[in-house]
């Protein structure tokens, strides 16, 4: 965990840079006033967690002011760290990956773009070096190439993958998967499906498609729905997480491209507002690159000193 | 697209309206929804302090104005400082004076860089260039299979040197290779990296020193947050970027970044994609695009959709006969084919001010099916029942169900609309003196004459 620990405070410390610097700099020195909630807002908003999700949290910094009588502004630092803290701790972030009823099954989707097939790859991979026999199934029949890339990636972590042709019926691909996964009773099969927009109603209707058919050949499938969400996604992150859980029965998200600058503030709008969890985040292009979420990381890698 | 944020506007706007005057409070609060509204729609809250400080100054100077809609005197202020903002015209594609010119494509991971390299040189090869698709991304698996699948969807030629060679060597070899092909535009796809990675950045740059692009385009997704701010000014540091390419605004995100790019990079935005085939790259229109954000709706290029498909003599026949009631079923087909012409229906509403709220696309998406069923049968009547529909009588019906696979219920009801619109048209196209023309899906297309 320590590795962990530091690697995270490692790929967050552009974040962390921002995030506390900023904070560090409005609480510093000034006194509790309009002013001070005002630079803060924005350093909230800055992190992408949504104008609901700010207002709420500094609401309950103002409240902390007058209940504990604060005065001074820097009493307020650790104030923010619980209100945080706090957001994340309501949800389960972990996934239970072993079924007891034949083969665990998982169902990747998202929109286009925010790395489905590469997250894919790298939870075979971590799946396969727990010892758990993994097998991939390539339902992106639509993006050029798409199933070229899974199958690279299953090469990588050496695990077997179905697939199709391109332009194959995604769901007939997630059947044979399915199939092939009772048949050949693995313990754990990863759907990787194709980027949609999730106001695109057929393509939306397509993934329900291959829900069914999963359900259908293994009844209790699929265990978990992950929803593969871009860090570096503004607001709309949001209305996808809500769109996507609406038409699938979501599990849990993993947010990717956290290796950039981008402050994945979305973890707190999503689980405040939608009360669906981080459970894995992904922190960069290796296979080694995908970690679980830890709340309590999370926070306290933002707020660690540099 | 930017239905979100028009809706924002609206209401904020509302609560000023109701109260009669323009007055520094009410505008006040206005103003602070607008900024709200602009923070929500992912507009980067530094960017949101400048333009609203600008908004406010512009206002100002109006605020004596004897006003009888101070919400739309707002409205025109805050759309005439966004158009400011975008650049007041598209920018096209430059080319070189000298064949090759050069197209470098960059940006983050997942932003759609190939695919829309794919659809840059789809529009290339219509306008009558012989475009060169490279493929410069060696590290993402598969990135070079898909260029080539992409290429050969346009049909354009690709070149690449696999996944072991060097990314500023393929891209320098790219120009022998065009010239050797005959090719006059080089696309180059780069792959995606993080404005942080210093090694990626670095390569990017030596690229761009080395091939001297013609342009170097910024891809980004219109979904992007806070964060577009600091990506796009590390990439504009490193490189002398030319232009923004805007991907994904077929979805419902806000797009405030659009207004986030223009102000970091200050380069134009000269394309945006606006869905998966490989045909929907549109220039960029700032003009329209504050309209939409504003929620004006982009009419006028609505207006110039219909003029372009619209076969403007079937219009003025099919305006005598409906004026006469002597319109038949084949005129009505006909009608429905001019309109699916335009395109996608659910695009289409969404450039009328004020029908997207009224219909959420699932309802769209089912009238587009029901535009279908209504083909189906009217192909399966004969000549004469096309132009004699009252002549189908019951059994007649009962084929024309079974050839279009429909149901008799749903011919009955076929029928029965087309009676009730043939009454109201003529009813309408007699009493309305040319001043009010039915508008609707039927009738003639807007923008055309009398």
């Amino acid at each position: 965990m320590a590795g962990f620990m530091g690697r995270l405070k490692d790929r967050l410390s552009k974040t962390r840079g921002n995030l506390v610097g900023n904070v560090k700099k409005i609480v510093t020195g000034r006194s509790i006033d309009d002013a001070m909630f005002d630079d803060l807002e924005e350093t909230l908003i800055a992190s992408d967690m949504g104008v609901e999700t700010t207002l709420s949290i500094v609401d309950e910094l103002r409240d902390r002011v007058k209940s504990d009588k604060l005065k001074n502004a820097e009493d307020l630092y650790g104030a923010l760290k619980d209100a945080l803290r706090k957001r994340l701790a309501e949800g389960d972030h972990t996934i239970n990956w072993t079924s007891n009823n034949g083969p665990h099954i998982t169902l990747i989707a998202g929109v286009n773009g925010s790395g489905k097939t590469t997250t894919t790859g790298k939870l075979a991979a971590k799946l396969a070096g727990e010892n758990r026999k993994v097998l991939l199934g390539a339902a992106d029949t639509f993006r050029a190439a798409a199933v070229e890339q899974l199958m690279i990636w299953s090469d990588r972590a050496k695990v077997d993958i179905i697939k199709h042709g391109e332009g194959a019926d995604p769901a007939s691909v997630a059947f044979d998967a399915t199939d092939a996964a009772l048949a050949r009773n693995v313990d754990n099969l990863l759907i990787d499906t194709a980027g949609r927009l999730h106001t695109k109603v057929n393509l939306m209707e397509e993934l329900k498609k291959i829900q069914r058919v999963v359900q259908k050949r293994h009844p209790g499938a699929p265990h978990e729905v992950l929803l593969v969400l871009d860090a570096t996604t503004g607001q709309n992150g949001l209305v996808q997480a809500r769109q996507f859980t609406e038409a699938l029965h979501v599990t849990g998200i993993i947010l990717t491209k956290l290796d950039g600058t981008a402050k994945g503030g979305m973890a707190f709008a999503i689980q405040q507002q939608l009360g669906i969890s981080i459970k894995y985040i992904g922190v960069g292009e290796g296979i080694d690159d995908l970690q679980p979420f830890d709340p309590d990381e999370f926070v306290d890698a933002l707020f660690e000193e540099a | 697209m930017f239905e979100s944020l028009s809706q924002k506007l609206d209401s904020a706007f509302k609560s000023i309206r109701g109260q009669g005057r323009l007055t520094e409070k009410n505008m006040k609060d206005g103003l602070q929804e607008i900024r709200m509204a602009l923070l929500e729609a992912d507009v980067n809250y530094k960017v949101v302090k400048k333009f609203m400080a600008e908004v406010l100054e512009a206002a100002e100077g109006q605020k004596v104005l004897e006003s009888i809609h101070p919400g739309q005197q707002i409205v025109k202020i805050v759309h005439d400082e966004l158009i400011k903002l975008m650049g007041e015209k598209n920018e096209p594609l430059r080319m070189a004076d000298k064949a090759p010119t050069i197209i470098m494509m960059v940006g983050l991971q997942g932003q759609g860089k190939t695919t829309t390299s794919g659809k840059l040189a789809l529009k290339l090869k219509k306008s009558g260039r012989k475009p060169l698709l490279v493929g410069a991304d060696v590290y993402r698996p598969a990135a070079i299979q898909q260029l080539e699948v992409v290429a050969k969807q346009a049909g354009v030629e690709s070149f690449s040197l696999g996944t072991n060679a060097n990314p500023v060597d393929i891209c320098l070899m790219a120009r022998g290779e065009a010239q050797m092909r005959g090719c006059d535009v080089i696309i180059l796809d780069t792959a995606g990296r993080l404005h942080v990675d210093d090694q990626m950045m670095n390569e990017v740059r030596q690229i761009a020193t080395q091939v001297n692009p013609t342009e170097i385009l910024f891809v980004a997704n219109a979904m992007t947050g806070q964060d577009a701010v600091s990506s796009a000014k590390q990439f504009n540091d490193v490189l002398p970027l030319t232009g923004v390419v805007l991907t994904q605004m077929d979805g419902d995100a806000r797009g405030g970044a659009a207004i986030s790019l223009i102000e970091v990079t200050g380069c134009p935005v000269k394309f945006v994609g606006t869905g998966e085939k490989l045909e929907a790259l549109d220039a960029f229109h700032p003009n329209r695009m504050a309209d939409q954000i504003l929620g004006m709706g982009d009419v006028v290029s609505l207006v110039e959709k219909a003029q372009e498909v619209v076969d403007q003599e079937e219009a003025i026949k099919f305006q005598k006969k409906a004026r006469k009631g002597e319109m038949n079923l084949e005129d009505f087909l006909k009608q429905m084919q001019q309109v699916k012409k335009m395109g996608n229906m659910a695009d289409l509403m969404s450039k009328i001010p004020g029908m997207s709220k009224m219909m959420p696309a699932d309802a769209m998406d089912q009238a587009e099916d029901e535009i279908k069923y209504v083909e189906a049968m009217i192909y399966s009547m004969t000549p004469l029942e096309r132009k004699k529909p009252r002549i189908i009588n019951g059994s007649r019906r009962k084929r024309i169900a079974a050839g279009s696979g429909t149901s008799v219920q749903q011919v009955n009801g076929l029928i029965k609309e087309f009676d009730k619109m043939k009454k109201m048209m003529k009813k309408m196209m007699r009493g309305g003196k040319g001043g009010k023309r039915m508008r609707g899906m039927a009738g003639p297309p807007p923008g055309l004459g009398r």
